[in-house]
This record gives C-alpha cells, structure tokens and sequence, in this order.
C-alpha cells in the first residue's frame, strides 16, 4: 500500500478515456497546517497531487536591508532573533560568531559553555514545537500539548536567564547580556531528569503508533543525492541518510569537547528518507541534545560573561562566511564589512528557505494529505524563509 | 407512553407529535452537555483543565454561552454560493440524523414509533446525512469544502456495508427487526445481553459496529472530512452562526444515534444489568442513557488519542480488513444459529 | 585540497576566465571568475575528481556601489572536505550571468532571491521569477540606491 493511487481513465464498456480535469487548489496563505503565512498551490487529479508550486514572501521583513541601515553591529541581533522566533538563541549564536571571528576576539570559556547550553535548549524547544505541530497536522491532537507542557519549562529556564521567553537578545558580540542565575545547574539538571521520560511517553503515544506509522512511513521520500544537490541540511538531511552534522564535521564554539551522537534515518518503518525518519531523526537529537547539556552543565567554569565584549565594533574591511548548526539545519551569516561602525551587506542563508526548495521534488505523486505531513516534516518557519 | 398520552388528549395527531418531539427533548441538552463533556474530557486527557469559570462550577455553562453567541451572529452567506442548497444542507443533515430516533426504544415504554422493521429503517434513514454533507460542501462554493464532502461521502458510503453486516448477525440471532422485541430479548441479568451471545462471533460483530460507525459519524480516526489541520473544517468551512451550530448539534445527535444503537444491539438497551433489580420504565431510560453514554466517552477518548487516516487508508481498512472480518461473523453466526436449531 | 592548490588547477584550466584569486590575508579564500563562464567553472568543480563541490552553501547578491553588482558562492565538497568561494561582478548596465541552476538544484531558489532584489539576471535559469517581493512589485530592493516607490497598486507604501 503506498502513497500514488491509480486514477481510473477509462469507464467500463465505454472504450474511451473519461476525461478528467485538474483542479488548482490553493493552501492559501491562512492555513492551519502551513506553519506560517505560506501558499502552496496544488495543482490536483483527485486526490493526487500533480504539482506544488510554493509562492513565498509573505513574511518578507527585510532584515538584509535593515541591517545595513543599523547604527552598529550589536544592533542587528534583536532582528536575527526574530528569524527562526522559534529557535531564537541558535539564530543568535551564528551572528554573534561571525563578527567575533572578523574582530578575532577569543570569548571566555564560561561564555563558550553557556552559548552551547542555550543552543541545545532552543534545539529542544524548536523539535518539540516541530513534533507537537506535525502530530497535529497527522491528526493526534494530544502530543502537541504534552510537548507545549514541556517547553514551557525550558521557557522558564530562559525567562530567569534572560528575562525574555521567546526572543532574547541575550548573545551578544563578545559574550551575553546576563550571567546565569545562582541555581542555574540545579534547575537545567531537573529539567534533564524530568524530560528524559517524557521523550519515552512522546514514543508510546505517537512514534510507534500504526496509524501515525502508516501515515508518515514511505511518504516524502528524498534519496541521499537529490538531498545533496539541494543542498538541504539539517534533520531532513539526516533522516535521508547522509551522516552529516556541523556540530561534529565542522565544529564551532566547544562542540568538540561534547560527547554526543548523531541520529540518522535508516529507513526502519519505511524507506530511508521518508517522513518517519525525519520526525525519529528530530527525537533522537532531543535525547543527544539532553545529553550535551548536562554535560556541559557538569563542566561550567566560573568567569565573567562580559569581560570580552569591545567598546567598539568596527571590523576591518572584508568578508566572512559562519554558519552553524540550528534545528532547522544549516544557518550560515554572509556577513561583508567596508570598515565603518554599521554591516556592508549581511546575507543569511535559511535552512528552512533551501529545505522548502526541495519540496516540489518530495511530493511526486503525494495526495493532499501527505503534502501536509510532508511539510510538516520539512519543519519550516516563515520568519527564516523570508526573512 | 402512548396510551398514557392518548387517555390524556384523546387526540391521536397531537399524540404522535408528542411523541416525535421526545427524542429532541434529549437530544437537543445532550448536544449542549456533549460539547461541554468532549472539552472536559480532552483537557484532562491533555494536561490541561478545560472550561473552568462560565456559570462557576468546571464551566458547566459554557455551550450555553456558547450557542448564546452564535445565535446572535451575522448570517452570512458567500455571494457566489448556491444559495437554497447552502441553506437547505443543514436541515436535511439534522433531518437525517434525528429521523433515527424514531424507531430506537428509549425504555420498555417509550419508542418513537412501533414499527416492526425498525434496524432497517434505522440504518436506510441515516444514510439521508450523506445528501446533507454533499450539499454542504457543493453549495459552500469553496474547493476545501468539496473536497470533504466527497471524502465524506465515499467514507460514509463505504462504511455502511460493515454497519449493515454487523446489524445482520444480530437480527439473525434475534429473529426480529424490531428494536423493542431485540431489547425483550436480551432481559434478565447481563449475560444475556447480545454481546455475549455466540461468543466471541457478536463480541466481533460489536467491535466492527464500533469502529464502522465512527466512520459513519466522520469522528477520528476517520474524521477526514473536517480535518481541522487540512481541510480547515471540511464541509462546514463556510458556516457560521446558527447554521454551523445546527450542524454541530446533527454531528452530537449522529453520535448518540449510533451509540444508541449499538447499546440496543448489543449492549441489552434499557434493560438492567441485574435482572430485575432496578428495572422499571424509568431505570431503563437511565440504564439506556448510561450504556450510550459509556460508548460516547469512547469516542471522546479515542478521538483524542489516535491520530487520522488518509483517505486511501481509510477505504483500504473500510473495504479490505472490516467487511470480509464482517463476512466471517455473519457466516459463522448463520451456521451457530441454524446448528442449534 | 588546500585553496592555493584549487586556485592554480582552476587558472591552469580555464585561464582567462579566472580574474584574481586572494588566499592570504582574508577569512575566506576566494577566486574571482568572469560572469560569462561561471557555469562552465561550475560544473569542473563539481565533477572533478579532486574538487567534487557537491554542495553549493550559498549564494548570494551582492552590490558593490559604483555601479557594480556581484554574486558570490559559497561551495563545499562533503567528500574531500574542503571549502571555496568563487566571486563574479557585473555592472547595472548588463547584469548577465550564467545560471548554475543545471548543476546545483539549490541555486534555483537562490538565484530567484539574487534577480529579485538586485536585478541580476541569470541566463539560462529556467524559471527567473521574483520570490520575496510580490510578482508585479517595481525595482530591485537591496541595492544601495533603491527608492521606496511612493504607491503600489493605488495602496501607498511608506507610513
């Protein structure tokens, strides 16, 4: 039983094809499982899927031209935030490397630990709002609220850092805008022992459910070098089978002193490549990011967070190009400097952006509700593809 | 019941639209209680509390607020709609879900209408919702809205063959159509009730009952006509007001209808669990009410729990895994009941 | 491969085209290629058994003031492990540059956002289109000299 249904051309004793029509359905811009102000035009046989053509740009905000506009660097931060919203400390964390790499500053190890405790937190908190939201897409209403009810924690944990809940500001070129607070290792070594049974509830109640099963394995395959030549990353890389994470091939910040594994699809309910590797990818980067924050949490060595941060930031003339690994997958920040206090050109490459060009070639022959489950699990945010 | 009413009015027109109206005096505060019910349910299933302050305790007025709201709203209409269809659809749904009613015994003194082929016309009447749906989604002038009633109705069409086949094994055990006879039947203590009978051939035959009449119902997992994450809400997308809620009250009135049902058949209908202790016409409305209510907090409960299927899943599970299981029981019941014989 | 050894096998094989190569000195070594044969230097970095740039990172538009517009590409080879950046420039008056679409899929999109806000052309796209801006929006917004148009389909556009 797979994904294409055999649409009947012909009526029975009649000799001739009955003739059928597409119809162009638009998943307009408001709808509940776009993730976003997104169009997808479908262009249908019943109820197979002949052609998705994405019509983007509804959430353009022009970040590239504020950022030349800025007073100065440190300024484009809050901006960079708001592009993956979801994820905000990861989008943060490859800005602020850029810039520090052009003005070769070294941060202070305390610095180095806090950054990779928030990124593994905002890669926890972007796979459970990208696993309860395709649950819900699936149809399974529940997972989505047990996930929202565990990101809230993570949520406190940021808000007593940072005093923000979703976009924080709180990287900043050279350092962090707080140090954490007194019973910081307490309360992020409580989360990791709450959460680790709560993946293992996540499995019980919809990974290994038939139905989700059925629904999710063999449909939006994406074969290894298709993947490649869309230079797609990320989870959705992963779960096609190429081994290959930034945190571990081209390791930034102090992931290399991190002892963690990566998930990687392999094809167990379906083909490799399929949705249910994708979404299995993302849960098992959720263990192996609790992982990599306990022992961080473990090793935090005492310093001051802002003792690095310069007066002024005014990098010599020339080009850098950074890129790290967010939840999404591969954020890199183009960013050229001409000498003067305010960025030249900052150009982001969004991994949702490239992971969404790849959707046309997942869809071959889906019906409409898989193009829903495969966009789902695509996990795209508008704020990063149009930025 | 009709006696008594007739030595009351002496007039039997008045009487028999009495009686008719009976069914809408349940149907109509157990939508509203439904609705406040399914919102509780899935907020404790999630962690979460639900209606908590309308009308203070747990929020027990909340639908009543709820439809206070929608009656006032606009009426509104799309212009490019079909306008008699637009506006006719939810009272043939409404009209095909209540039709049931009649024939199903509320309790060993009341039944809408002493007809001797009641499982027939039970499951013919219902099959009116399919038109309603259809003329749903075709008059709302939308292409989401079409694409659920046609999902809608080859789902709903599809499934009545399990439905009517699960309903055979028990007339062929039962000998009868007729509700109320089916419910005589299975009196005294609770082993006679029909889903012990031929065991486990009519525990089988509940169970397909079951699953097929959520399909009936378009609950989850089958609700693919109103998949709220695809289709937006389906057929009913461009509804709103009193309208919507008129077809929201037909989905709560298909509900109990099928669980209804399924208590009469299979469940032993108002009779009680204990044979004559606590039976009467009045324990039997409520043992009738309890049994239908248990199978509606069944659906709640796996509405909120399993995801949906695609629609080609669907039909696989409908036509491939449900009729020929059905088959099995229905002949396995023949032979058991022509052997005894 | 380290860059000063890609640099000399790309001048050895296409000469002319190969404008400058920096190594020293920057962040990220680049050579410098002619808008013209981009796509041709393309694909031997793709297929080139030493080279194998399988991943194409990122592609970006770039406006250089003076009347210059450049691309910039950031390639990477999963295989051998190395990095690249190639840079073209053209001027506003002929924005034309061989599209890498055919050889890496990715640049499809990018090349899309590329035409889009800065008006650079790329021969050979099969489907050049804006992709931020909507499809009938005036000018190309990213390049230095951009005036915010005053109307936009009878709707005025600064509040």
């Amino acid at each position: 039983m797979d994904a294409t249904m055999t649409q009947p051309t012909s009526v029975a004793g009649f000799g001739r094809a009955l003739k059928t029509e597409e119809m162009v359905i638009s998943m307009g811009p408001q709808h509940p499982s776009t993730h976003g102000v997104l169009r997808l035009e479908l262009v249908v046989d019943g109820e197979v899927v002949v052609d998705v053509i994405p019509h983007l740009g509804y959430l353009h905000r022009c970040f590239e031209k504020h950022c030349e506009h800025m007073t100065n660097y440190q300024q484009v931060i809050p901006y960079a935030d708001r592009l993956d919203y979801v994820a905000a400390m990861s989008s943060e964390l490859g800005y602020v490397i850029a810039i520090e790499k052009m003005l070769k500053i070294k941060v202070p190890e305390r610095v180095e630990y806090i950054r990779v405790i928030m990124a593994e937190f905002s890669r926890i908190v972007s796979h459970l709002i990208a696993i309860g939201t395709y649950g819900m897409d699936i149809g399974a209403f529940t997972p989505f609220l047990y996930c929202m009810r565990d990101r809230e924690r993570v949520l406190d944990i940021f808000e007593q850092t940072c005093g923000a809940r979703l976009l924080y500001n709180y990287m900043w070129v050279g350092g962090l805008s707080h140090d954490v607070q007194p019973n910081f290792v307490g309360k992020v070594k409580d989360f990791c022992s709450y959460f680790r049974p709560t993946i293992k509830e996540l499995n019980d109640l919809l990974s290994y459910n038939k139905i989700f099963v059925r629904r999710t394995a063999n449909v939006g395959v994406l074969p290894a070098e298709v993947a490649l030549n869309y230079a797609v990353s990320g989870p959705v890389l992963r779960g096609s089978g190429v081994k290959w994470d930034l945190r571990k091939n081209d390791p930034y910040s102090v992931y290399d002193r991190f002892d963690f594994e990566i998930p990687v699809g392999e094809g167990k309910m379906g083909t490799v490549g399929d949705c249910w590797d994708r979404y299995m990818v993302r849960i098992h980067e959720m263990e192996q990011s609790v992982k990599i924050i306990e022992q961080a949490v473990e090793k935090l060595p005492a310093g001051d967070v802002q003792s690095a941060v310069p007066k002024r930031i005014r990098p010599d003339a020339g080009d850098v190009y950074v890129r790290t690994e967010t939840p999404k997958g591969e954020l890199g920040y183009y960013v050229i400097a001409d000498g003067s206090a305010s960025p030249f050109r900052v150009k982001v490459k969004s991994p949702c952006f490239v992971n969404l060009s790849a959707l046309p070639a997942m869809t071959r022959g889906a019906m409409v509700a898989d193009v829903v489950a495969i966009l789902g699990s695509i996990d795209i945010v508008l704020g990063e593809v149009d930025r | 019941m009709k006696e008594f009413l007739i030595g009351i009015f002496q007039n039997e027109i008045l009487v028999y639209t009495l009686m008719a109206v009976v069914p809408l005096v349940w149907v109509v505060p157990f939508a509203l209680f439904a609705v406040w019910w399914e919102r509780k349910i899935s907020a404790h299933m999630q962690d979460r509390l639900g209606p908590m302050r309308t009308g203070g305790w747990h929020g027990w007025s909340q639908t009543i607020a709820d439809i206070l709201k929608l009656i006032q709203k606009e009426d509104i209409i799309p212009s490019a709609a079909d306008r008699r269809l637009f506006i006719l659809a939810p009272y043939v749904v409404f009209a095909g879900s209540y039709a049931a009613y009649a024939a199903i015994p509320f309790s060993a003194a009341y039944v809408g209408s002493e007809i001797n082929l009641g499982l027939f016309y039970v499951i013919s009447i219902s099959s009116v919702v399919v038109v309603g749906l259809l003329m749903a989604g075709w008059a709302s002038n939308n292409k989401w809205s079409l694409f659920g009633a046609m999902r809608s109705a080859a789902q709903i069409v599809s499934y009545e063959i399990p439905v009517a086949l699960a309903i055979l094994a028990v007339i062929m055990v039962s000998g009868t159509f007729d509700l109320q006879q089916i419910n005589q039947a299975q009196s005294g203590w609770f082993w006679n009730w029909y889903v012990f009978q031929k065991f486990p051939l009519l525990f089988v035959a509940m169970l397909i009952y079951f699953v097929a009449s959520l399909a009936e119902v378009n609950r989850t997992p089958f609700d693919i006509p109103e998949a709220e994450s695809e289709l937006v809400a389906g057929y009913h997308t461009e509804y709103g007001g009193m309208r919507f809620a008129l077809l929201f009250l037909s989905e709560y009135a298909n509900m109990f209808a099928v669980s209804a049902i399924a208590a009469t058949l299979f469940l032993g209908g108002w009779n009680s669990p204990f044979g004559d202790f606590l039976s009467g016409p009045w324990w039997g409305l409520l043992w009738f009410l309890a049994k239908g209510m248990g199978f509606i907090f069944v659906q709640m409960w796996l509405r909120w729990t399993l995801p949906r299927l695609r629609v080609d899943q669907l039909m696989y599970v409908g036509w491939k895994v449900l009729i020929p299981f059905a088959f099995v029981v229905v002949i396995g019941v023949g032979f058991w009941v022509m052997a005894v014989r | 491969m380290i860059p000063q050894e890609i640099s000399d096998v790309l001048k050895a094989t296409f000469g002319d085209a190969v404008l400058e190569s920096r190594i020293d000195g920057v962040l990220d070594p680049f050579v410098k290629v002619a808008p013209g044969p981009v796509k041709d230097v393309a694909l031997f970095l793709r297929d080139n058994e030493q080279m194998l740039f399988d991943v194409l990172m990122c592609l970006s538009g770039v406006d250089y003031t003076g009347g210059r517009l450049g691309v910039v590409y950031h390639l990477h080879s999963m295989k051998r492990n190395h990095k690249l950046v190639v840079k073209t420039e053209v001027t506003v008056d002929d924005p034309h540059v061989a599209s890498v679409e055919s050889v890496w899929k990715t640049a499809n999109w990018h090349e899309r956002e590329a035409f889009d806000l800065y008006g650079i052309v790329f021969d050979g796209h099969p489907d050049l289109r804006r992709i931020l801006m909507p499809y009938d929006w005036q000018g190309h917004p990213l390049r230095k000299d951009y005036k915010v148009p005053e109307f936009y389909n009878g709707m005025k556009v600064p509040y």
